[in-house]
């Protein structure tokens, strides 16, 4: 039996402009730091690989710190510019913020229909010093995208720093980030290797490294970049085209059409929300996500639920809860199309998923 | 057929996984996460996953089937880690290894089995289960020295018609590192595990400490005659029959005291002569029956814990009250809050937990 990947917020499939890259620099011998011929040649890599996420996301060259990975550029920004601040963080920003963020940090509530309350987060503004917003372009487990340029000129007028998770946005859809300070990437989320990671800096703002070592990135991150997984990302940030949303979309529609028709009480957290065009979260009303993960997992359904810790276990969603949907909070999966998803994916899901949720109500009844 | 193995991450439910992937079954692992392994071991930023679940999750990787971890945190804190400090909170002393097969393992992944369209449930508990004219029946494992149906006798009867227990017929616990070598499994040679697995070293007091406080505060220790004979640090210490941490009150003269019984709402450990301590009879409440209730007296061997010998007794099912009523044929200690298992020979015929006298119950057993 085939496999069915739609679990591609998690990791996309590489792209093969993305391996070519990656093969291409992997014989590359020298460091970028090396002062001879070849350290010259690695550094000229590196910085064709800067221009490329330069242009494909309308930064300058300058301003992209490349990190170990999209955790790591949050962490960076968070970290970096937290101090002498008021953190305010989305409800349902991801661990790589959250976790980076001081145990004082303030909470930006979401609406039911999984968009930050931008009423909530100019009272927050309001009512104290200068501040750090953090708010993710779009969610990783319902895929709503939250209304960033809003938010960016909320903080312009209350003098507020906005950090923009664009991890799960970055090569799906097109990023309106001018407002933004700081911008998080993620190289494996748009197709290329896992390894590399950048954060987008507005031209002016400086932040303290997490590593400092041998001042790399002009002394905002220590290390040898890793040359492999820089090109394969740059590669992939080129390659991946906002216009393909529109099949996405298409797809993804044709789940949640297919889903609903065989079972009246599915449910889809966050459609009533701008969304990423490759992302549903499908709700099944008593059934536990863990359960429903596995039993397609072994149909050949690859899909996830809520935030997967390192020791693989699922849980409980915190932006389904935020979102308001209690207990039902564990009882949804998220589905997520790849970039080269196939065109009879829908069908093929939700035969499986059907197959799934009837074994479960007859075992119910 | 596909099976559901619980697998711990220990030699015994890996050779389970093992063996029934050999045997051609489509298994799938599954390991609970039942407490933050970080956590309890007080190593701040270890992972919550201890070492057992990545052993486990090596040997499905080394056996190439699918395996699953599943966050139990919750029920068990609530169902096993509560009952625990609750039992002691009473004066009486828990069986955490009971409650843990009875909620989070047999209730709990037979349901998920089913979900998962698996035919049954294995796991790597020394037990036997026999295909008897009446349905699946539970027998002692054929290794006396591992047998584990004690622990297994709240299991209830539909859950053992789904349950699979390989390793009961294994003559002893070398063989079945033996399969694990052969198996080139590399947990071959891992340790047993010891006591409690939620209670690191051992130390349980702090954590009943920390859930139930009154449980571990001081008290008297008292002859059974009323003379107060010393202090102790808490109830949760003691059980009956235990003769140690009774510090001054050990002796009364020349005689040895033993706890008699634990009086938890006056916060009193009762001491007594050895002798004084057995009785002849004893109450048995949430019973478990493997056959159907006896309407009749019925004779059979008793087992009052983990570590005793069956002893001949005539039980007694007064459905009414939903206990069962032991007349002992020898007396014996009786601890409120073990176990008491029902044998006819090699057989488990029922199960339940020990009642304080004059207790009542609190949970009435399923009709």
């Amino acid at each position: 039996m085939p496999v069915l990947g739609l679990d591609a917020n998690a990791t996309e499939p590489l792209r093969p402009e993305a391996r070519d890259a990656v093969l291409r620099a992997l014989d590359q011998p020298g460091n970028p730091s090396s002062v001879h011929a070849e350290g010259r040649a690695a550094r000229r890599l590196l910085e064709e690989a800067r221009a490329a996420v330069a242009t494909a996301f309308g930064a300058k060259p300058q301003d992209i710190v490349f990190t170990a990975g999209g955790t790591e550029a949050n962490a960076l920004a968070v970290r970096g510019l937290a101090p002498g601040r008021r953190v305010l963080l989305g409800a349902t920003e991801h661990p790589a913020v959250l976790r980076a963020a001081p145990a004082t940090a303030e909470t930006i509530p979401v609406l039911p229909d999984g968009t930050a309350d931008l009423a909530a987060l100019e009272a927050l503004l309001g009512a104290g010093g200068p501040a750090l917003v953090c708010l993710m372009a779009a969610n990783n487990e319902t895929g709503v995208l939250h209304p960033v340029a809003e938010a960016a000129a909320l903080c312009r007028r209350h003098g507020a720093l906005l950090h923009v998770d664009a991890v799960q946005a970055a090569g799906r859809v097109p990023l309106a980030l001018a407002g933004a300070d700081s911008i998080a990437l993620s190289g494996h989320k748009m197709g290329g290797p896992k390894g590399a990671g950048a954060l987008l800096l507005r031209p002016g703002i400086d932040l303290a490294p997490l590593i400092a070592g041998g001042g790399q990135e002009r002394g905002r991150r220590g290390g040898t970049e890793p040359l492999p997984a820089i090109a394969g990302m740059a590669a992939a940030a080129l390659a991946a085209r906002p216009e393909a949303a529109i099949r996405l979309a298409a797809l993804r529609d044709a789940i949640e059409v297919g889903v609903a028709a065989a079972a009246p009480e599915a449910r889809f957290p966050g459609r009533a929300a701008p969304r990423l065009p490759n992302t549903t979260s499908i709700l099944l009303p008593g059934v536990a996500a863990e359960t429903q993960v596995i039993a397609l997992d072994l149909a050949g359904v690859r899909v996830s639920a809520g935030a997967a810790c390192s020791s693989g276990k699922v849980a409980a969603s915190h932006v389904l809860a935020a979102m308001g949907l209690g207990a039902e909070a564990g009882a949804a999966i998220r589905v997520s199309l790849p970039w080269n998803a196939a065109e009879d994916a829908p069908e093929r899901f939700v035969a499986a998923w059907s197959a799934m949720r009837d074994r479960l109500s007859r075992r119910a009844a | 057929m596909r099976i559901l193995v619980a697998m711990s991450g220990g030699v015994d439910s890996s050779v389970v996984a093992g063996l029934l992937a050999e045997q051609g079954h489509e298994v799938v692992g599954a390991t609970l996460q039942l407490y933050d392994h970080g956590a309890a071991a007080a190593k701040r930023g270890a992972c919550c996953a201890g070492q057992d679940i990545h052993d486990a999750r090596d040997v499905a990787d080394r056996l190439g089937i699918p395996h699953y971890v599943l966050d139990r945190e919750q029920v068990f804190r609530r169902e096993v880690i509560g009952d625990f400090a609750d039992t002691y909170a009473r004066g009486e002393t828990p069986v955490p290894c009971i409650r843990c097969n009875q909620t989070v393992k047999f209730r709990d992944l037979v349901a998920l089995a089913r979900d998962l369209g698996c035919a049954a449930l294995a796991t790597g508990h020394y037990a036997r289960r026999v295909e008897g004219p009446d349905g699946a029946e539970l027998h002692r494992a054929a290794d006396p020295a591992r047998d584990q149906s004690y622990f297994l006798a709240a299991t209830t009867r539909d859950q053992l018609a789904f349950a699979r227990f390989p390793l009961g017929d294994m003559p002893d616990k070398a063989a079945v590192r033996a399969v694990a070598l052969r198996l080139g499994l590399a947990v071959a040679e891992k340790p047993d595990s010891q006591d409690i697995c939620f209670v690191p070293e051992g130390r349980y007091d702090s954590l009943v400490a920390r859930l139930r406080p009154g449980a571990v505060a001081a008290g008297d220790v008292v002859h059974a005659d009323g003379r107060v004979l010393g202090a102790h640090g808490g109830i949760a210490r003691y059980t009956v029959g235990q003769g140690r941490g009774l510090g001054a009150a050990s002796w009364d003269g020349q005689e040895r005291l033993y706890v008699a019984g634990v009086d938890a709402a006056r916060r009193r450990v009762v001491v007594a002569p050895r002798g004084s301590l057995e009785t002849g009879t004893a109450t048995v409440g949430e019973v478990n029956w493997l056959i159907d209730p006896p309407s009749e007296p019925l004779r059979c061997a008793v087992k009052l814990r983990a570590r005793e010998a069956p002893r001949a007794a005539t039980v007694a099912w007064d459905a009414a009250a939903g206990l069962a009523r032991v007349a002992l044929d020898a007396p014996g200690i009786v601890a409120p809050g073990q176990a008491c298992v029902l044998y006819d020979g090699d057989r488990v015929i029922g199960g339940g937990f020990l009642r304080a006298p004059g207790s009542v119950d609190r949970v009435p057993a399923a009709a």
